[in-house]
């Protein structure tokens, strides 16, 4: 099966500075992908070399087996890109930029699937809205229907609900859920990590221009084990036998890490022995958020 | 086919929306031109033999106003696409750069022809002018915009910020246009200033374009032809150089 997104070796200088260094990714058809990282790992620039709008330095980046730079057509055609600036053209209404950018993509009569786009990301009432007078989420919502005017097998969206309210999320996320159901491929960035567990069913972290990284996100939740007791106790101060136990605590309030869960039985123990009364208990399972930070924290060289 | 028309209509209804401002603002600033000039000049500049002054100086007011405009509508769009970001819709697209080339061009073309039809007409209707040769009218009315066009897309590419682009239009523009005749025939000039005349590729679009109302012209048409054809040749070239690396607008 062609990928949807093959990226082989993939490298982009700009003078010193390496944005990206030497990536290998491969995306396949009708996956849910989230690109992870902190601003300035590099994901926005492999975007752009995917979308075309910046050239690689070295080695080749194909969507649905087409080269972006041989292929720039054919390539532009399977992809819908949602940028992260929140761009707009001054000069035109919601419907007249929707009539333009399928025109660009060589379609003449769109406007069956132009109305079922406004319908789902609820702009139809703004159709004949000059873009000017749309709020920041509205913006945001008409760039995502300018990337899929002309219904792109894959579709990227780089920060799509920056700056959208918490109700057209929920809509926004059930419609691109639903895109994805249908087929297409979705690859997007995101700051809020809950949503990117929730949604996406693999995930690649990028760390300094490298993928340090990439794996089904039910496996990368899983792979660290630091999973943290939450305690609250009848004394602030823990017994010596916990003592130098790893965690911290917070008045009677005590978290403590433990790597699995024989350990909750000897930290029980320890209480029990020391006359210590325990008020209330938690476990806080790990989450992509704990993960993600550990993927920070490790430094490159102790990535494996 | 769709792409190439798709945005040639775009940037057609770009200026269209705002024609105020894009159409009858230059009509009317080039109607005052003549208005000041002929009465200030009218008694003191000759020029070819029997044609009253106000009478030659429609044409190169008439292709003035073309050039202008035309340079205006490409170099204006493009900055602005690039300020604002939303040059990003069609760099995302699958249009070729010669399509973006082409449409771009085109929709100069065609606001710096309004313009001009529009100064003509009210002009014209004052000041009845003779017209020997409507081919040669047209021809480098055609090539002034579209040389024009061509030179507001390079000039809207390399600028970054709106300043940059009014020193294009003040320092390059402006200066060829003025001193390629539009108010004056070089053969009143000192030779000095006739030969630096012949350098600039304005002259021969003005000179030209001015042959075809009165069969007369300061050189022949054929070669004001060659020139202007030459230089539309070689500046699209580069802007089509430019177009195809991505220079600026691809990083």
């Amino acid at each position: 099966m062609t990928p949807a997104i093959e990226v082989r070796q993939l490298s982009k200088r700009y003078g010193k500075l390496v944005a990206l260094d030497n990536i290998d990714l491969v995306v396949q058809p009708g996956e849910f992908f989230a690109l992870l990282g902190p601003n300035g790992a590099g994901k926005t620039t492999l975007i752009s070399i995917l979308a075309g709008l910046t050239r690689a330095s070295q080695g080749s980046a194909r969507v649905m087996g087409y080269d972006v730079l041989s292929g720039y057509r054919e390539a532009r055609k399977r992809l819908g890109v949602v940028p992260q600036e929140l761009v707009y053209d001054p000069f035109f209404t919601v419907r007249e930029m929707l009539v333009i950018q399928s025109g660009y993509f060589g379609i003449r009569c769109n406007d069956a699937w132009i109305d079922e786009i406004l319908q789902h990301l609820d702009l139809a009432d703004k159709a004949h809205t000059n873009v000017r007078a749309l709020s920041g989420g509205m913006k945001r919502r008409l760039l995502i229907a300018q990337a899929l005017v002309h219904k792109p097998p894959v579709i990227i969206l780089d920060e799509p609900t920056a700056g959208v309210d918490v109700d057209l999320r929920q809509s926004l996320w059930q419609f691109i859920r639903q895109l994805n159901l249908e087929g297409h491929t979705v690859v997007l960035t995101t700051h809020y990590l809950e949503e990117a567990e929730a949604l996406c069913n693999r995930v690649a972290v990028l760390k300094q221009g490298r993928i340090a990284a990439l794996d089904s996100m039910h496996n990368l939740v899983r792979s660290t084990r630091d999973y943290t007791l939450e305690l609250r106790l009848s004394t602030d101060t823990l017994p010596s036998g916990l003592g130098t136990w790893p965690g911290g605590h917070d008045g009677c309030l005590h978290n403590l890490k433990i790597k699995n869960y024989t350990e909750i039985e000897k930290i029980l123990s320890v209480l029990r022995q020391s006359g210590i009364e325990v008020l209330d208990m938690r476990l806080l399972q790990p989450d992509l958020e704990t993960v993600f930070m550990k993927i920070m924290e490790t430094d490159a060289a102790g990535i494996s | 086919m769709t792409g190439f028309y798709t945005l040639f209509h775009k940037e057609l209804l770009r200026f269209w929306k705002v024609s105020l401002q894009t159409i009858l603002a230059p009509v009317l600033s080039s109607l005052l031109y003549l208005l000041i000039f002929s009465h200030v000049l009218a008694a003191r500049v000759e020029v070819y033999g029997s044609i009253p002054y106000t009478v030659f100086l429609i044409p190169g007011l008439v292709i003035m106003a073309v050039l202008q405009n035309a340079f205006a509508n490409s170099s204006s769009s493009l900055i602005q696409s690039k300020i604002t970001g939303n040059l990003v819709f069609i760099l995302l697209s699958p249009l070729s750069y010669l399509e973006i080339f082409l449409a771009y061009v085109s929709a100069s073309t065609l606001r710096g022809l309004m313009v001009g039809l529009g100064v003509y007409a009210v002009a014209a209707w004052f000041y009845p002018l003779p017209l020997q040769s409507l081919f040669w009218v047209v021809l480098f009315a055609l090539l002034g915009s579209a040389l024009l066009g061509v030179m507001g897309v390079i000039a809207g590419i390399i600028s970054d910020k709106f300043d940059q682009l009014a020193a294009f239009q003040n320092f390059i523009i402006l200066p060829l246009t003025f001193l390629s005749g539009v108010f004056y025939s070089i053969h009143s000039l000192p030779p000095v200033w006739q030969f630096l005349s012949h350098l600039n590729p304005f002259f021969y679009m003005i000179d030209g374009f001015r042959y075809g109302f009165f069969g007369v012209s300061d050189i022949s048409p054929y070669i004001s032809m060659i020139v202007v054809s030459c230089c539309l040749a070689a500046i699209s070239g580069w802007a089509l150089w430019m177009l195809k690396s991505g220079y600026k607008i691809r990083s």
